[in-house]
């Protein structure tokens, strides 16, 4: 008799919550972000406030990076899938495709601003006065001949006066992301392949192959010089604060929040500063965006004043309180351009 | 008779001798096996006292990074509920302004005229944002509602306890050294600061906001209510279904079964199961029950089932285990009275076994306790502000919190990733102590 009763209890239950579960797919009152980790800090703020200015539910950002993000975002415009997702570089073509294949052509494309990638070190440490050229020395897997000739040979340098003979004579040790990351990507197109390209009898193999160029620009070497330190840049942070010979790639918003431990070092003469960064003289920078899925403005309430409070002057512009979490904004004719765009819903076209 | 006698006598001459040198061979050995085995049981206590070591490090090192994280820095500002600075409209004091108005105040501009007006000697633009950026952004919510409980404050100028910025309270809980720029601290705010602290303006308290509040961006208001609600609730559905599926599965193919090659592999693949990375449950939750069910997304629902799944193999295989540990004489004395298999089962061996199935149950709880990688791909990890209340709201669980916070670029929440481990810590003690509890009741039933 008990039993039953207990199994009565247990039906009923699990009944009403499949009940409320399909109750609550058919229609959402919180606005869905998926995307890029990098972005993750940037847009949670903006959603932090949101929730507590207005009287809307504070949007839900899961950090699934930028490809993880994409696909999500494209899978449909059904109400269950995401509403935006953040990316830390432009959408590609072939996910552009994605999305229209399914159905996913209205999308509006929000340029938020723009983050450094530092090369930093203990501020027990000299400050390192590196360029392009000394980094892709320093770390590519396969460098031009000693002799200069025109050939490649494994990676010789173990001291950055090695490498340059004006840096100091330590140990080059690297502490940096994996594969797997955006930073990693960004910081191969735009350090190494910066100062790869400075050899023109390397820069002249990418019109005849590419993919060659690619491999000896973008490979990083293998034997432990670059350490692999995991996605958690607070790791990098905590052992480059251990150990003052060693250097370490994260994002300039961890520089940021961390001054009292390390510092950036130069780059092809410029320090990482906020104005170098927005000015575009320090030459490791890369854009941030988000995209909007159209289709849902009118179906998730919030939508339209979400993309408002995140464009405003407040939060995205000079002085705006993404500038005091270290995103970098962007200039005042940009800024205008990007607000005029999100308010008419300019659609993207790839 | 004689030789009977003889030969008798002998063997017992015989004896005594090889007794003679038995009890020499075992006095001399006893030495040796004496201390062997004072050895041995010093090793056990060297091991023991290794693990015990480095539970304390461990614990010695959570705790002094967590530490911190349990205090919190306030600022005594005064604040002036002026009419034109909030923008209300009627000015006029004897008009009692509605709801409405009180709403689209303009609460942060009150704020910071409060603050410049301690502080009338700065003027620069950029000093005054520097000033405002020691509170931290709560204040200007805080004081929207304290007006709009009780809109008499208006026209008054009352002191309050503020929230300090993330950035001032490390710097009154580090490097301390009065006036001295440290960190994101600059001279001029470091030089307030100390007037502030010498005012009697500044005060430690405990940090209540941990537990009151869900996660945020700003390490001074992030809390951990949020992903504790969010927890119990994927428990509740994992205990849910995992405990009686596992326990019904065991009973089933310990009592009833037969033995045939049916049940053999059964067996070898709930062993296979127990194995299986976890991130593949994650992965068929997505697939099959987000994508063909439809499920919400992010919800302690679908995360709980997946997370049922990775359980309910320990539960089985550790229920099992005690089903079988059952003696069958207790089997066969109630069968002998009358008993039916499904009372022998359900009145007798479950009793019986329960105290070893509530300890598979409760391992089984506490690795799911501590999973992320299968809810990354349905969507639990995330940035959730709301407190979840039902089962389909997003949420988050303490272990993707801990992730996430240690992941962040604000140094502030160093501290409080420490401060989450030791909460989810708790947690799973708590779950051990009524486990525990429950056994000893179940055990004196048993007898």
């Amino acid at each position: 008799m008990k039993k039953s009763v207990l199994s009565t209890v247990a039906l009923t239950f699990t009944v009403s919550l499949l009940a409320s579960a399909a109750a609550t797919a058919a229609s959402r009152d919180m606005i869905s972000v998926v995307g890029s980790s990098t972005v993750y800090p940037f847009s949670t703020v903006v959603a932090e406030r949101f929730g507590k200015k207005t009287q809307f539910n504070t949007p839900k950002i899961e950090s699934t990076g930028t490809g993880g993000g994409m696909k999500l975002f494209c899978a449909g415009n059904g109400i269950d899938t995401p509403d935006m997702s953040n990316a830390s570089r432009r959408m590609k073509k072939s996910e552009y495709e994605m999305c229209v294949e399914n159905g996913v052509t209205d999308i509006t494309e929000v340029l938020i601003g723009y983050d450094g990638i530092v090369v930093a070190n203990s501020n027990a440490a000299p400050q390192m006065k590196l360029s392009r050229k000394d980094l892709f020395l320093a770390l590519a897997d396969k460098v031009p001949a000693l002799d200069g000739s025109e050939t490649l040979i494994k990676n010789p340098y173990k001291t950055w006066k090695d490498v340059n003979a004006s840096l100091p004579a330590t140990k080059i040790e690297v502490l940096g992301p994996p594969p797997t990351s955006g930073t990693r990507d960004a910081f191969a197109e735009l350090v190494m392949e910066g100062g790869c390209k400075q050899y023109p009898w390397i820069k002249a193999i990418k019109k005849t192959d590419k993919s060659a160029y690619k491999a000896i620009c973008h490979s990083v070497r293998e034997d432990h010089v670059y350490i692999e330190a995991g996605e958690n840049d607070n790791l990098i942070i905590q052992k480059i604060d251990a150990n003052p010979d060693a250097m370490g790639i994260f994002g300039f918003s961890f520089l940021d929040q961390n001054t009292n431990k390390i510092q950036g070092s130069f780059i092809d003469g410029t320090a990482p500063s906020f104005a170098a960064i927005a000015d575009g003289s320090y030459p490791v920078s890369r854009p941030l965006f988000f995209y909007v899925k159209n289709s849902h403005v009118d179906k998730v309430p919030g939508i339209a004043e979400y993309l408002a409070e995140f464009t405003s002057e407040s939060a995205m512009g000079q002085m705006g309180y993404l500038t005091d979490k270290g995103l970098i904004p962007l200039g005042n004719d940009k800024f205008a351009e990007v607000s005029a765009d999100v308010k008419s819903y300019k659609m993207l076209q790839l | 008779m004689t030789n009977q006698l003889k030969t008798g006598q002998k063997a017992l001459n015989m004896n005594d001798s090889s007794m003679h040198s038995n009890t020499d061979r075992i006095k001399k050995s006893l030495k040796k096996r004496n201390s062997k085995e004072k050895r041995f049981r010093l090793w056990g206590r060297l091991a023991i006292s290794f693990g015990f070591l480095m539970v304390a490090i461990l614990f010695a090192d959570i705790g002094t990074k967590a530490y911190p994280a349990f205090f919190q820095h306030w600022i005594k500002v005064d604040i002036e509920f002026n009419r034109q600075w909030l923008s209300i409209e009627p000015s006029d004091s004897a008009v009692r302004p509605d709801m409405q108005a009180l709403k689209q105040a303009n609460y942060s501009a009150t704020v910071k005229k409060s603050l410049y007006q301690m502080f009338p000697s700065i003027t620069a633009r950029g000093d005054k944002r520097d000033l405002m950026k020691l509170l931290s952004y709560s204040a200007e919510f805080k004081i929207e509602d304290l007006v709009t409980a009780n809109p008499d404050l208006l026209g008054q100028r009352v002191s309050l306890w503020l929230l300090a910025d993330d950035d001032v309270d490390s710097y009154f809980k580090s490097d301390f050294t009065a006036g001295q720029s440290s960190g994101r601290i600059n001279d001029k705010q470091a030089m307030w600061l100390k007037q502030l602290f010498d005012s009697g303006a500044v005060e430690k308290r405990f940090n209540t906001l941990f537990f009151t509040n869900s996660d945020s961006r700003e390490p001074e208001l992030a809390g951990i209510r949020g992903a504790l609600s969010g927890t119990i609730l994927t428990m509740i559905i994992v205990l849910a279904i995992s405990f009686p599926i596992g326990v019904s599965a065991a009973l089933y193919l310990e009592e009833f079964a037969p033995k045939n090659r049916w049940t053999d592999m059964i067996e070898v693949n709930i062993n296979n199961l127990a194995a299986v990375p976890s991130i593949v449950f994650g992965l068929l939750g997505l697939a099959v029950l987000i994508n063909i069910f439809g499920l919400p997304r992010s919800a302690s629902l679908v995360g709980g089932i997946v997370l049922s799944l990775m359980t309910l193999p320990t539960i089985i295989i550790a229920s099992r285990a005690s089903i079988k540990a059952v003696p069958n004489s207790i089997r066969e004395a109630a069968i002998g009275l009358g008993a039916s298999d499904m009372q022998v089962t359900l009145e007798h061996v479950l009793p019986m076994a329960m105290p070893g199935i509530l300890t598979g149950t409760i391992i089984g709880l506490a690795q799911a306790l501590g999973e992320t990688a299968p809810l990354l791909m349905i969507g639990m990890v995330a940035f959730i502000v709301d407190v979840p209340t039902n089962f389909t709201d997003a949420a988050t669980v303490m272990p993707v919190q801990i992730y996430l916070w240690a992941d962040s670029p604000e140094s502030a929440f160093l501290a409080k990733t420490s401060a989450a481990i030791l909460v989810l810590l708790a947690f799973l003690l708590i779950m051990n102590f009524s486990a525990t509890f429950l056994r000893s009741k179940f055990e004196k039933n048993g007898q």
